[in-house]
């Protein structure tokens, strides 16, 4: 079996308590260690547990980032994947969803033919959840996003796709792209032997020409969306003493909190 | 590249690549360079105090604006019923619409559902696009993209709002692609912002550090996926009317690759505290274990879980596994309701990052009020029992 | 400056796994029973922890010194006893294979090392020879085929638990001093080998430390290691790479040291400010902070230096003397600064000030080591 896991490089945004630049309203990014995207994490490991079961399989990572997230690449072949592919190229920078999902659409297609691909539900830094759908779209794949569970059997996908409240049983044949989110399991660790070999392997790099995708297609010039404004979330300000009854206090705490949309 | 450093002002000066939020500028000799991780925010053009930095804009469209009208709302039904979240954005498609002064629609799919497409109007709708079929009863990415696809190619609306849930993520980026346009995920807000009849879509960004606000200039319909819970939800109004529009539905094998075998609803699973959005704790000032009943019941009400301070435990009044501090649980939650919890330091290196906390206790010198977002000093016996009946109003 | 982006990738397998697994939870659990998990042994195993340094061909990682160090620090840096399980096959029980054992032996022990299956423990010391290890009073017998072992071996680590033991023993007594010793992989469950009760220690619980006695023991020759009477040439080989070791473990526990020191002074407030604010604690934290790095960076040398075949043996004893020395000291003024929550257990500082009380002893004192780097000096 051949699978195409997606594999983003983010800012430990989760683990780290990010600090604002007050005047400029900027994020200080200093010191903020960068990470293999979460829930790739966990795309990677379902890859990883089907290879376990059938040797036969092989895991190929595909990337799109700036050239430090080579880096990251190392870290997913350390933890057992076969070979990555790493797209990077001025032309691809400042992309929205739209332009990404075409890049690595275009990448995908000529890496060659997949049975399955695998992606993170979403990254911790943009949280859009578009990526993998998108991907899958414009490969003309069916798609299953949110999946807690998959089973592969007999040229089909068995996936539990998770709700807010529940989750359904999907059945998707492949070829077929699925996002993963947490729950679906614990990504193994890399190996230390896994490291060492990690760095005998070729990464191959590819940019626009090879990828043969125009340039208008990708990157902020083939981005419908634009940021116009970044500025940090107000300040909650210091605390409230509330006054007044029980029943007073009550009262003004939950019209607070549910205006601020807490609860 | 559509930021670019005119190199002959560029003064190396640095403040740019110090500004730039998303480390897309950097320092090659004594000149700021862009890279990839550009998002055209803008950021660097304001910060430089040479006018070494400017904007050009390059995506050219090849659509005629002009020809969408109207704000639709995708109305997201679960086994027939519409979704609260459909009723907040028509609450919200309503203000839209009225500011443009154009028509406000919602699309509705599903089997036998015209009971609640009335429903829509009642709401505010003054048209629903409605799509009934057995296939399409619940959501499959395929066939709902496809009907509504169509539906959008026929009637052109600049606006689409969806709900940012476990389906309308899922939706939301298959439209996108085709209808060629831009789509911003898990909106907070939402503005007209200028004469272009352009949508200012605000959001969280870097795990809610960072605002951000999106425009989707070129293209049209603007998506925006809009979180449940944020906009205020529609009037009621059985007096409205409103028309019905049905949708052809054509669907085949390939739009039904994916098949739904099985739904299967679970109650709420228990949250661990470290994930936990909602977290009730309580300390010495309960006096005994039957304080955790109370918070057992507080924390049910809103879907959280129960800590405590290690007083308690070692009173043994909760088990070891409750415990939030330096020897327990750091937790980190959306709300933390500290009760009668006085802030040993032991405590709080645990719980100050939560978001937002409440503090209840009947000492108002006690530590805990200093890092609590909301304080109330009195007697948690008598408050809580007040909170619990003012949450029972909200929610109906 | 001395490591490369390989190490670093590796040093973040090892901060993720040292964090993720080694909860404040399971760490108590070491401690209150004096055992360290088996589980654990296995995961490091996965990950290739115990066999870091152990070469591919024997079932390790066949990673270099800079990478054994790294594990030591980055585990040491969450739980000080917790990287002696990672070390020891490592260091000081599969060093001594790997400095003289025959191809055959080799393959008999070290995989089993390498997959966490077997723990080896190293038994030098001697009630009566502990820094003057040349007065081994243990003996081996040659009787046919195999050697007599008679002895009493004692604060061996892991003692208690071990399946093999590398056993320093007199086979020519008419030699003085360190000259006729041998070396012996000797099978825990040999008949005549006994073991004394574990040791009620300060630090480092979990990895229980007690006496190894032989009555009599029958141990084949093809379990001698090295040449008859070559055995402490071979011990002090070994003896290198494992100071290297124990200075990464130091520079591990004064960075957590240091770390918990910041963040309780960033939190503790007293006269109306957080105490970070006062010089006291501040100039307390940037003193900390700077024989931490010189520390840090003798040992990363030393490391270098063996790693690229230069002779490593005074600054690895330089690493080992300065770091340990330097790690009593931190940890001490991590107590200060914690005040009275120093002083108690809910807070990690006291656990570490009571680990770290014994590296300036294990492997080599303090002065031994000045010993090594004087007599390098003063030839």
């Amino acid at each position: 079996m051949k699978i195409l896991v997606l594999a983003k490089r983010v800012l430990d945004t989760a683990n780290t308590n990010l600090k604002m630049d007050p005047i400029r309203g900027t994020l200080i990014k200093e010191g903020v260690p960068s990470i293999l995207n979460p829930d790739d994490a966990n795309a990677l490991e379902a890859a990883l547990a089907i290879k376990d079961e059938d040797p036969e399989t092989t895991i190929t990572i595909l990337t799109m980032g700036a050239p430090a997230a080579k880096y990251m690449i190392r870290e997913c072949l350390a933890m057992g994947a076969d070979e990555a592919y790493f797209l990077t190229d001025d032309a691809f920078g400042g992309a929205d969803t739209y332009s990404t999902s075409a890049t690595l659409a275009y990448a995908a297609k000529k890496i060659g033919d997949f049975d399955l691909i695998l992606a993170g539900r979403q990254s911790i830094v943009g949280d859009t959840a578009q990526v993998g759908p998108q991907v899958a779209q414009r490969l003309g794949l069916p798609l299953v996003t949110y999946a807690q569970n998959i089973k592969i059997k007999d040229g089909k996908a068995l996936v539990e796709r998770q709700l807010e409240d529940g989750y359904e049983v999907i059945e998707a044949p492949l070829p077929c792209l699925i996002t993963a989110v947490g729950e679906l399991n614990t990504p193994r660790y890399m190996t230390a032997g896994g490291i060492l070999a990690a760095y005998e392997k070729e990464i191959i790099t590819w940019g626009c020409s090879e990828i043969e995708i125009d340039a208008g297609i990708c990157g902020l010039v083939g981005s419908p969306t634009r940021v116009v404004r970044s500025f940090a979330p107000e300040l909650k300000g210091s605390g409230e003493m509330l006054e007044g009854s029980p029943q007073a206090m009550a009262e003004t705490l939950i019209s607070k909190l549910h205006e601020k949309h807490v609860i | 590249m559509s930021v670019q450093i005119n190199k002959e002002k560029c003064k190396g000066c640095t403040l740019c690549v110090k500004a730039c939020p998303f480390d897309a500028l950097a320092m090659e000799g004594k000149l700021a360079v862009i890279n990839e991780n550009c998002t055209e925010c803008g950021v660097c053009v304001e910060t430089c105090k040479f006018d070494a930095i400017v904007k050009i804009d390059d995506m050219q469209s090849d659509i005629n604006k002009d020809d969408y009208r109207g704000v639709w709302v995708f109305a997201e039904q679960r086994d027939g019923k519409l979704m609260s979240v459909a009723i907040e954005l028509l609450g919200e498609g309503r203000k839209l619409a009225d500011e443009l002064g154009t028509e406000l629609c919602a699309i509705f799919l599903g089997e036998d559902v015209s009971n609640e497409a009335e429903k829509l109007i009642a709401y505010g709708a003054e048209k629903v696009y409605l799509a009934e079929d057995s296939e399409l009863k619940s959501y499959r990415p395929g066939a709902y993209s496809k009907v509504i696809t169509a539906a959008i190619e026929t009637y052109k609306p600049e606006i689409l709002l969806m709900g940012a849930t476990h389906i309308g993520r899922d939706l939301g980026p298959c439209l996108a692609i085709n209808s060629k346009t831009g789509l911003t995920a898990d909106c907070t807000k939402l503005e007209i912002g200028d004469e272009e009849r352009n949508l200012y879509q605000t959001r969280p960004a870097f795990g809610g550090n960072l605002m951000a606000t999106i425009l989707c200039p070129y293209s049209r319909p603007q998506m925006a996926t809009v979180r449940p819970g944020v906009m205020k939800a529609a009037e009621y109004d059985a007096s409205r009317t409103g028309e019905i529009i049905n949708l052809a539905v054509d669907l085949d094998e390939y739009d039904l690759r994916a098949k739904v075998l099985e739904i299967v609803k679970s109650t709420k699973h228990a949250v661990s505290l470290s994930d936990a959005e909602v977290i009730v704790a309580g300390g010495n000032g309960l006096g005994g274990p039957e304080g955790f009943e109370l918070l057992e019941q507080f924390a049910e009400k809103l879907g959280g879980v129960v800590g405590a301070t290690r007083a308690a435990v070692d009173s043994g009044w909760i088990a070891h596994s409750h415990l939030v501090g330096q020897t327990g649980t750091t937790v980190r939650p959306k709300i933390y309701f500290a009760c009668g919890i006085s802030g040993a330091i032991q405590h709080l290196s645990g719980m100050s990052d939560s978001e937002y906390i409440v503090a209840i206790n009947t000492n108002k010198n006690a530590p805990i009020f200093k890092v609590a977002d909301y304080g109330l000093v009195g007697d948690l016996y008598k408050i809580i029992p007040e909170i619990m009946e003012q949450i029972d109003q909200l929610n109906n | 400056m001395y490591m490369t982006e390989k190490h670093e990738l590796f040093r973040k397998l090892v901060k993720k796994f040292a964090e993720t697994e080694l909860t404040p939870e399971i760490l108590d659990e070491v401690e209150a029973t004096n055992h360290f998990p088996r589980e654990l042994i296995a995961k490091y195993a996965q990950c290739g922890f115990t066999g870091v340094k152990i070469p591919k061909k024997y079932g390790g990682a066949g990673w270099d010194t800079r990478a054994y160090v790294i594990m030591n620090e980055e585990i040491a840096c969450v739980s000080a006893v917790s990287a002696i399980y990672a070390n020891t096959p490592n260091s000081l029980g599969g060093g001594p294979l790997l400095a003289a054992g025959t191809d055959e032996q080799l393959e008999k022990y070290l995989p089993p090392l390498a997959r966490g299956e077997k723990i080896i423990a190293f038994s030098l010391t001697e009630p009566g020879a502990g820094s003057d290890a040349g007065q081994v009073q243990t003996t081996a017998e040659k009787d046919g085929d195999y050697y007599i072992l008679n002895g009493r071996k004692c604060f061996v680590t892991h003692g208690p638990e071990c399946d093999y033991a590398i056993i320093f023993a007199k086979t020519d007594s008419s030699k003085r001093g360190s000259k006729g010793i041998s070396t012996f992989i000797l099978d825990m469950t040999l008949e005549g080998v006994s073991r004394g009760l574990p040791e009620k220690k300060m630090g480092l619980i979990g990895a229980p430390t007690g006496d190894i006695i032989m009555k009599n023991v029958r141990v084949h020759k093809s379990d001698l290691l090295g040449e008859e009477n070559k055995g402490f040439s071979n011990a002090m080989k070994t003896l290198v790479g494992g100071r290297i070791g124990t200075a990464g473990h130091c520079i591990g526990v004064a960075r957590a040291a240091l770390e918990e020191s910041i963040k309780y002074s960033k939190e503790r407030e007293q006269f109306g400010r957080p105490i970070k604010d006062f010089q006291a604690i501040s100039f307390m934290i940037a003193e900390m902070a700077t024989k931490l790095e010189a520390a840090r960076l003798l040992t990363y040398k030393a490391a270098y230096l063996l790693d690229t075949g230069k002779d490593a043996s005074s600054a690895a004893a330089m690493a080992k003397f300065y770091a340990s020395e330097t790690c009593n000291e931190i940890c001490a003024k991590a107590i200060q600064i914690h005040g009275g929550y120093g002083f108690i257990r809910d807070y990690k500082v006291e656990r570490l000030y009571r680990d770290c009380r014994v590296f300036t002893i294990f492997e080599g004192t303090s002065q031994v080591q000045q010993m090594v780097i004087s007599g390098s000096l003063l030839r």
